[in-house]
């Protein structure tokens, strides 16, 4: 299990998501006066979600955000500036003004990979990057989020359904913040909770409250390390509340006043505060230090947005293709020779575990989940080779495997008892 | 042509060439991975990728489940770490349930975040073999209408292999159609040594003084046997396959409309927004001078593959179609 967090760990906490407010409070106004370009999506009240997870990631980890975690970017390094930019689509964003928002990435140093509008595609691409984490011996995590919208996707379907089968270091949060746009999660999935559906992946899963942010990274923190531990992938279903319309042109009038009152009497800011007072872990010089931090640090970076010029109009034909302008090489952290023949030949046949009788001892597919581990290791495997990435002699996983097959309960999603409300 | 050495080589399938690009790809460059449907065990609906598995292992030819979303988002993902994944559609007329994937995500990255994606998506393609409707597409025109993609249909089994290790070591997403007609059906030798063939050059495959044919794939053949066909009547076609569509060799086009002031597109795809319109208006935007008479085309009804011999038959062009097209703008 993890650590339990440091006085400057819950600080950070604080920091991150009280930028991430402050940060977006200051976009409503630069909205206000035009100097946004497009839309502008507000993840007030979700902070706790967007942080909480992604500080449960590791430098040489992967992420994905989606439009509402911006405090998932800000954790994971990027510096304000570049989302003021964005917004503002000025020459000087990590795009050059080609696109706005969430949308931009590092592959190099951060570890970003760009959401596109279109939703769930991310949860196959996040899945790809930790398959090929995995390959290159990198052990690398990789994480996104979707909302419950968002989840009804064809691609979160096929994109689960792979990092399943593949067993691949990748934890998906469900962003569950009860509306898609206008439509409510009852009128979308007709489930108790959108963890359930870890079950037909045969993977395990997590419900918290995502406006408890402790929790948020207690969860985050855990699947990260089981996926590390190639017990992945994991689902984390985070029940918060989109407090703002889709977007600034929206007043969510759909929305009954009362559950923006239940959800305002339990902000994750204020509640952390709260916490974090009654706990000791600060006093209020801390708070006004950090709060004066964020102020000056928003200002310069905003400045910086504001002074920059928008992107000279001949830059619009460029950069549609690679011309060489990238030089592209894997870093490869496990010797080449394991993947090349002869140590990477394998026989080519299926051996079908019980021939997927009904009625045999161990009964269905015979596929091996995560929820539900393969009971002996000298079972036929059902593919040529498993784990990928392990290699197949590689007993201290076997080992692994085995210990912790007997406290598993087959085909139940585990909800932790960190679920609150609702 | 070849000694007794070098003839004493196999002739080779476009399938085998296309095989062969792949293990020696994959040879060359352990960053090369595979993923599909059936590709490892089973080789490969079309046994394109037969023996890969037993060769390179379960992590690098990887079967996956029939989900063509999952598979492109996935090999998008593997070359954001620097892998150089190959992406079989089984048949490319899947390639319409991973749309999205394709145009939104793979296309634009470069784009708009400056990362390459250096991923091949390859898969057979094309009629004539009475596959129906859904398994004889020509859907290459969806996507050449998506900037950031390249597009490679080849005609021979030496571009074939020549293209896709071009394709596979290129930093850009490329599809690479492989249409099934020609898998088997013609042989050629291929050299020893590794080779490539640059993407983006158009090839002349017959000289000629009367007319231009420009044709891609499995249509090349069609036209090539037009061409002979009409030189008995004395008109001399040159033609030109264009073996990649994105980018477009334009200056190809336009030294042979130069030469013959005359220009006949033929495909395979459908005609209404086929390729053969885009070629008639960079014509004459730039080679109108050049012409003596109006573009002509020959391509495919505008309606779904249809099944039965004689229906397929009719919704294909063929050798006739080329020919009586020719004679007509032979008049100009």
């Amino acid at each position: 299990m993890s650590q339990p967090l440091s006085r400057q760990q819950h600080l950070d906490l604080y920091y991150f998501m009280q930028l991430n407010r402050q940060l977006e409070d200051r976009m409503v106004r630069l909205f206000r006066q035009n100097k946004i370009v497009g839309g502008l999506y507000s993840s007030l009240g979700q902070e706790g979600v967007s942080v909480g997870s992604a500080y449960a990631l590791e430098k040489r980890d992967w992420m994905a955000p989606m439009i509402r975690n911006i405090g998932a970017l800000l954790v994971k390094g990027v510096p304000p500036r570049d989302i003021f930019t964005q917004h503002m689509a000025k020459y000087t964003s990590p795009t050059k003004g080609k696109d706005g928002t969430s949308h931009f990435g590092d592959l190099k140093n951060l570890h970003i990979v760009s959401p596109i509008s279109m939703l769930g595609d991310l949860i196959p691409v996040m899945t790809g990057v930790a398959m090929g984490g995995r390959y290159l011996g990198q052990k690398i995590v990789t994480m996104t989020w979707i909302g419950d919208g968002g989840s009804s996707t064809g691609a979160f379907h096929e994109g689960l359904g792979l990092a399943a089968s593949q067993r691949a270091p990748f934890v998906l949060v469900i962003e569950n913040n009860q509306w898609a746009y206008s439509t409510p999660v009852s009128r979308q999935v007709p489930v108790k909770n959108l963890a359930d559906r870890a079950v037909a992946y045969g993977i395990e899963s997590d419900v918290v409250d995502g406006n408890d942010v402790v929790a948020v990274y207690t969860a985050a923190k855990e699947a990260v390390e089981e996926c590390r531990a190639g017990r992945g992938p994991r689902i984390i279903e985070v029940k918060t509340m989109r407090m703002r319309g889709h977007a600034q042109h929206d007043p969510a009038e759909y929305v009954p006043k009362e559950m923006f009152e239940y959800w305002k009497a339990r902000d994750p800011i204020a509640r952390y505060e709260k916490y974090l007072t009654e706990n000791k872990i600060w006093d209020a010089k801390t708070k006004s230090e950090i709060d004066a931090r964020i102020e000056r640090e928003l200002d310069e970076n905003q400045k910086f947005a504001e002074d920059s010029p928008l992107p000279p109009a001949e830059t619009a034909a460029t950069g549609v293709y690679c011309d060489g302008c990238h030089a592209i090489e894997a870093e490869w952290k496990r010797p080449k020779g394991e993947v090349t023949p002869p140590r990477s030949s394998a026989d080519a046949s299926w051996k079908v575990p019980s021939f997927g009788a009904l009625d045999s001892a161990s009964g269905g597919n015979g596929a091996k989940s995560s929820a539900a581990p393969q009971v002996s290791t000298s079972e036929a495997p059902d593919s040529p080779r498993v784990p990928f990435g392990r290699g197949p002699k590689d007993k201290a996983f076997l080992a692994e495997q085995q210990a912790k097959a007997p406290q598993r309960h087959q085909h139940a999603p585990k909800h932790s008892p960190r679920k609150r409300g609702r | 042509m070849a000694t007794t050495a070098a003839a004493a080589a196999a002739q080779v399938t476009m399938l085998e060439a296309i095989r062969q690009a792949m293990f020696e790809e994959m040879d060359r460059d352990p960053s090369v991975v595979a993923l599909g449907e059936d590709i490892g065990v089973y080789g490969g609906a079309f046994k394109v990728t037969e023996g890969l598995l037993a060769r390179f292992g379960p992590e690098r030819v990887i079967d996956t489940p029939i989900a063509e979303t999952a598979i492109v988002g996935a090999a998008c993902g593997m070359s954001f770490l620097g892998l150089r994944p190959v992406a079989e559609m089984q048949f490319i007329d899947f390639i319409a349930c991973c749309f999205n994937q394709v145009t939104n995500f793979a296309a634009k990255s470069h784009y708009l975040w400056g990362a390459p994606v250096p991923l091949v998506l390859r898969g057979p393609s094309g009629g004539g073999v009475r596959g129906g409707p859904f398994h004889s597409a020509n859907p290459e025109m969806y996507f050449v209408h998506t900037p950031g993609l390249k597009i490679i249909y080849p005609s021979t089994p030496y571009d074939a292999k020549g293209l896709l290790k071009s394709a596979i070591r290129d930093n850009n997403p490329v599809l690479f159609f492989e249409h099934k007609f020609l898998y088997r059906r013609i042989k050629e030798e291929l050299p020893k040594d590794d080779y490539t063939v640059e993407i983006g050059k158009a090839a002349v495959r017959r000289p000629g003084r009367d007319l231009t044919i420009v044709s891609y794939a499995a249509m090349v053949h069609t036209s090539l046997e037009a061409a002979e066909q009409l030189a008995k009547e004395g008109i001399d076609a040159e033609v030109i396959d264009l073996r990649t569509l994105l980018p477009l060799d334009k200056e190809a086009i336009f030294a042979s409309v130069k030469k013959t002031n005359k220009l006949l597109v033929v495909h395979e795809d459908t005609k209404t927004g086929g390729i053969a319109g885009e070629i008639a208006a960079l014509v004459f935007e730039g080679a109108f001078e050049d012409l003596d008479g109006p573009v002509a085309r020959v391509a495919a009804l505008d309606t779904p593959v249809p099944y039965a011999p004689t229906l397929e038959e009719a919704f294909l062009p063929n050798t006739e179609k080329v020919v009586a097209a020719a004679r007509e703008l032979a008049k100009y």
